[in-house]
């Protein structure tokens, strides 16, 4: 239902989209249920002259019973829905595949920073590239990122990914995501952080190896010092 | 023992006190009736629901059609809008659902229902309702302070919500946390009233099991705001000094948590949305009763399935914040206690549907409001379910999925039940009937509208717009026209919906100007006490407390040649 | 003149005790949300351990043993109460508030030595704690002191004298507020 209008571009999204589409086929299953029962007595049972409504007190068996055999049937819907939810819950948040590089994010009022670790795949060294706004991620690696906020609560959600993550001052919370697919995506901030928070908007660019080369190469500050040698 | 001491009962004087006509003060502004005080919980509730629908006119508005200057409010701009959403929700859900289903129902309700002249403590019932008003007149005031009124969102996350410089509307966030700490206050005073009523001073032969629904639900509801509220008035007076005084509870800087607000908020904020959910339960199954002339199917399984939610609701809090930084770990937990709270409640839902079978169902107004309530509940309640599993949350978190969730929950409960309560006791209340035709239309009015208002916001939140957004022109993927035109359908179904409300103020004015009162004392042909009073009841109620023999939803009982059996007649 | 409501007792237990039960029920989660918050942050930094080393734990026990005695005199006002005899239920009450002065009176003392040393609310989050949580509960004291007095009152002239109890009921519930809050604030470092 989602991909149809929102990408599904990391490994985990089409996972996450799988839960949803689960859960709207049995909840969805038992409303409609629910409903067609429901309207089906209302028009059945309408007052007519002469007949009486039936004394049913529900508390005999025999007529509990029709109300708790639907309710096992809940009770087996929720389990179900809880092993796949959990599922996908343990691989995007409780586990940690190794990183191929690693991204530090870091949200302001109002504005995201992002620090790439440049050629040599190494954070904290000279050559990273610090960008505003855009994040620069390569297509197929399995990615780290370390989410820092500077001032109030913001949140870290890129749609494509189904990937959502609250950033808190005075913490760097680790995470992970791989792209599946290239293009230019939103990046939003979907935690209110004040008058700016309806414009912290970001974008993250998915780079094919070659073209994320080139804009290392490019942005890298070391060749940016070169350039600017008189 | 403390009865043998002498003071105590020295009261057996009868129930209508004679008493020279009171004057207009101490009859309106200070009684310390019930019926009166519900009236004024009632009104002021009515008076804030406008408010509080006017606040999201203007910023629907703005969603609709970004940057144009709203008619009767002008242009939103970012800090309007956060300021209108979050007065928006706090009047909603503290000034309006909880005034009306809980003070106002409660306090017209109990004492008629469970047959006794009036609360146990009317002069503490009159001061909480004078703290409810003065909470409102602050919450009001803050709105036009210096800076303008808070706009860290109802849940009021600080470090946001605790320091001016980064919300900058210090003295607006200030005034809002004293306007909700007071509303607080007001309704603890309320519900220890209600309690100590219910449960002390029910007519002689009532049962607990011969206590109506509507009864326990509010009981039921004041206890669990009472167990839930206490963490969050704590929390409330540390975020005060963290905001005033700069101690450092929320500030991280200063080796503060500010998660652990979140806590303190969700232990109550989950609690709470049953608190007003239970009192419209209750609404709706005393309407459904009378109006398909059934008895309540499985009276007693319903009451412990409420016990049961009031007890799980305090186990889910944490479903609030899957992706707020706790440990995941803990995620699968609050998962599984929130798919299990599906239980209870689908049982509440069923035990409805079983009412109505075999049935002599008449559509009445209110009975079509409360028929109403389940239908659109039940989409509130499944679309909970996609939020409760973990998984699926990381996605739906902070959009308008969520959004279109709670409202499915809340405008069945606030605004669907709140309509069905008072067009079934209006008769009661003002001993005239309503314009049968004029409710009907305002039934389909709002009903119809609010489905076009609600269901596009589910799709919009499923593609991808996230909460608090003035304007999703900043971002590309959400700017494009197809989602625009879901919004501005939302939008104008709200403007329809707004505008038959005036059918409803029309039909309640012309109702209430009627020079004959043509309710009588039992229009409905119901069974619980408060339809054995006048229409409006008098003060002290009956001139003679009645005494309960039965249950109180005793329809068509095989061998009598009445379909009703009202509580009070001997068998 | 009081609705008949009032004189019902369905429960089996007379209004006012039900009702100041609630209170205390409601209270209890007040300051519970409050002691856990500390009790979380506590377990979180044990460094704070050294700054509660600056608690006078000799006071605080004092008061302790102040508040623990005036609940005595409270439970005497009751029994009178229960004989009938108001004027010496009063006199008990008397007593109590004497021990809620006593309590505040060293708690001044106690916090200007601290103040003055320079631990103020906002020096540390513990501080903030400790004053926060001991302010709520001094408050409560003095609420109750001043409605204790009220009731005295009226019991002196032998009205009303089932309130004695019920506001020794609100009174052991502080008096135990602060059996939590002794050890916590002044003992654990
Ligand atoms: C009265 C209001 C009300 C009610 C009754 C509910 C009921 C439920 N809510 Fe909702 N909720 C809110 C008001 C309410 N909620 C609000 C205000 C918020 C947002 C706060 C904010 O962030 O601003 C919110 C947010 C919210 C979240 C957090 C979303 C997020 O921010 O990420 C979650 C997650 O678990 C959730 C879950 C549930 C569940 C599981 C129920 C359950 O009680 C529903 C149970 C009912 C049913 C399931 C239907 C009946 C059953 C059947 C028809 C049988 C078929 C069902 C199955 C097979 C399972 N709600
Ligand atoms: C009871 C709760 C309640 C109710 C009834 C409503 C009603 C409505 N809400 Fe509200 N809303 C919230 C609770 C509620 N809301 C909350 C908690 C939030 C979150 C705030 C936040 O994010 O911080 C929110 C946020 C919210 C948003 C999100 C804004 C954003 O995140 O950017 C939107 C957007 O469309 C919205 C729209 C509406 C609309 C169109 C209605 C319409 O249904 C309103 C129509 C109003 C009426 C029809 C009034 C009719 C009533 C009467 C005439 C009086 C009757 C009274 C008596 C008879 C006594 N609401
Ligand atoms: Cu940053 Cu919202
Ligand atoms: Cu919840």
């Amino acid at each position: 239902m989602i991909e149809n209008h929102v990408a599904a571009l990391s490994t985990y999204a089409k996972d996450i989209d799988f839960v949803i589409w689960l859960i709207a086929v049995l909840v969805g299953g038992c409303f409609f249920v629910c409903e067609a029962i429901f309207f089906y007595f209302i028009v059945r049972f309408r007052a007519k002259e002469g007949v009486r409504a039936e004394y049913i007190t529900g508390e005999e068996k025999r007529h509990k019973r029709w109300i708790s055999y639907p309710h096992l049937l809940v009770l087996v819907f929720d389990v179900v829905i809880l092993v796949f939810a959990v599922k996908v819950w343990y691989e995007v948040k409780q586990q940690l595949p190794a990183a191929d590089a690693t991204v530090r994010i870091v949200a302001q009022q109002w504005a995201w920073s992002f620090v790439h670790p440049g050629a040599d795949r190494e954070l904290g060294t000279a050559d990273d590239i610090k960008t505003v706004d855009e994040l620069h991620v390569e297509v197929g690696k399995v990615y780290h990122f370390q989410l820092e906020a500077r001032d109030v609560l913001h949140s870290f959600s890129v749609p494509v990914f189904r990937l959502k993550q609250d950033a808190i001052p005075g913490r760097v919370i680790t995470g992970w995501f791989e792209a599946t697919g290239t293009g230019t995506h939103d990046i939003q901030c979907a935690e209110i952080c004040g008058i700016g928070h309806g414009v912290m908007a970001a974008r993250i660019v998915i780079e094919t190896p070659e073209q994320h080369a080139a804009w290392v190469a490019e942005q890298s500050p070391i060749a940016l010092a070169a350039a600017h040698q008189p | 023992m403390a009865e043998s001491i002498p003071a105590h009962d020295a009261h057996a004087h009868p129930a209508h006190h004679p008493h020279a006509e009171p004057s207009f003060w101490s009859k309106y502004v200070f009684s310390t009736d019930h019926k009166m005080i519900a009236m004024q919980y009632m009104f002021t509730g009515m008076a804030m629901a406008l408010i509080g629908g006017f606040m999201a006119y203007a910023f629907r508005m703005q969603l609709a059609f970004p940057g144009i200057d709203v008619p009767g409010y002008g242009t939103v701009t970012a800090g309007d809008y956060n300021a209108l959403v979050t007065n928006h929700g706090t009047i909603m859900i503290f000034w309006v659902a909880m005034p009306v289903l809980i003070a106002a129902f409660g306090n017209f309700l109990i004492p008629l229902m469970i047959g006794c002249d009036d609360m146990v403590f009317p002069k503490i019932n009159r001061l909480s309702y004078q703290i409810f008003l003065l909470s409102a007149v602050v919450l009001i005031v803050s709105f036009f302070v210096p800076g303008g009124g808070f706009g860290g969102a109802w849940t009021a996350y600080p470090p946001l919500s605790a320091k001016g410089q980064y919300n900058l509307t210090s003295l607006g966030s200030s005034l809002w946390l004293v306007a909700v700490a007071l509303e607080f206050v007001a309704f603890l005073l309320g519900g220890i009233n209600f309690v100590t009523t219910a449960m002390n001073s029910r007519a002689p032969g009532m049962k607990v099991f011969d206590i109506p629904l509507v009864v326990w639900m509010i009981v039921v509801a004041s206890i669990l705001f009472m167990a839930s509220v206490g963490p969050l008035i704590a929390g409330a007076i540390m975020l005060f000094m963290d905001q005033n005084i700069g101690t450092a509870f929320f500030d991280p800087d200063k080796g503060g948590d500010p998660v652990l607000w979140q806590h303190l908020f969700w232990f109550f904020g989950h609690p709470e949305v049953y608190v007003v959910l239970l009192p419209a339960m209750g609404i709706t199954a005393e309407i459904i009763c009378v109006f398909a002339r059934k008895k309540m199917f499985a009276y007693k399984t319903f009451l412990y399935t409420t016990f049961g939610t009031g007890v799980l609701s305090f186990t889910v809090w944490a479903h609030h914040q899957f992706v707020a930084g706790i440990d995941p770990r803990m995620a699968n937990i609050f998962t599984v206690t929130t798919l299990l709270i599906s239980i209870p409640i689908a049982e509440m839902c069923f035990i409805y549907i079983a009412t109505l079978y075999g049935a002599s169902i008449r559509l009445t107004t209110p009975m079509l409001w409360a028929l109403a309530f389940v239908a659109e509940f039940l989409i509130g309640g499944v679309t909970g379910i996609f939020l409760g599993a973990s998984g699926a949350d990381i996605y739906f978190h902070d959009t308008y999925f969520v959004l279109a969730h709670f409202h499915y929950t809340f405008f069945p409960i606030a605004i669907i039940g709140t309509f069905a309560g008072f067009t079934f006791w209006f008769p009661k209340m003002f001993g005239k009937m309503m314009n049968e035709t004029l409710g009907k239309i305002h039934f389909w009015g709002t009903i119809i509208p609010f489905n076009f208002t609600f269901i596009p916001l589910f799709f919009l939140g499923a593609y991808g717009d996230h909460r608090r957004i003035y304007n999703y022109q900043h971002f590309p993927e959400l700017a494009g026209e197809q989602y625009q035109d879901l919004r501005i359908l939302a939008t104008v179904s709200l403007l329809v919906m707004l505008s038959f409300q005036l059918v409803f103020f029309y039909n309640c004015f012309i109702s209430w100007r009627k020079k004959e009162k043509d309710a009588g004392k039992n229009p409905w042909r119901a069974n619980t006490l408060e339809w054995t009073a006048e229409s409006p009841p008098p003060h002290g109620n009956w001139p003679e407390l009645p005494k309960v023999y039965r249950g109180p939803y005793e329809y068509s009982v095989p061998g009598r040649e009445q379909d009703f059996y009202p509580q009070n007649v001997p068998s | 003149m009081r609705p008949i409501a009032t004189t019902r007792a369905a429960a089996g237990i007379p209004t006012g005790r039900l009702a100041v039960w609630w209170v205390v029920a409601s209270e209890i989660v007040i300051f519970g949300g409050l002691l856990v918050s500390y009790i979380m942050h506590r377990i979180a930094n044990p460094d704070w351990g050294y700054q509660a080393a600056y608690t006078n734990v000799w006071l605080g026990g004092f008061n302790t043993f102040v508040l623990l005695t005036s609940s005595l005199s409270a439970v005497l006002g009751h029994k009178a109460a229960v004989a009938g005899d108001g004027p010496r239920a009063a006199k008990m009450l008397y007593a109590t508030c004497l021990g809620a002065v006593t309590f505040i009176a060293v708690k001044a003392f106690e916090w200007t030595a601290e103040i003055t040393h320079g631990y103020t609310i906002t020096s540390s989050t513990f501080w903030s704690f400790y004053y926060t949580a001991a302010g709520l509960h001094a408050l409560h004291v003095i609420a109750g002191a001043v409605i204790m007095l009220f009731v005295a009152a009226t019991a002196k002239r032998n009205l009303e004298l089932h309130r004695v109890e019920l506001i020794g009921i609100y009174w052991h519930f502080v008096d135990i507020v602060w059996i939590f809050l002794f050890p916590l604030l002044y003992i654990a470092k």
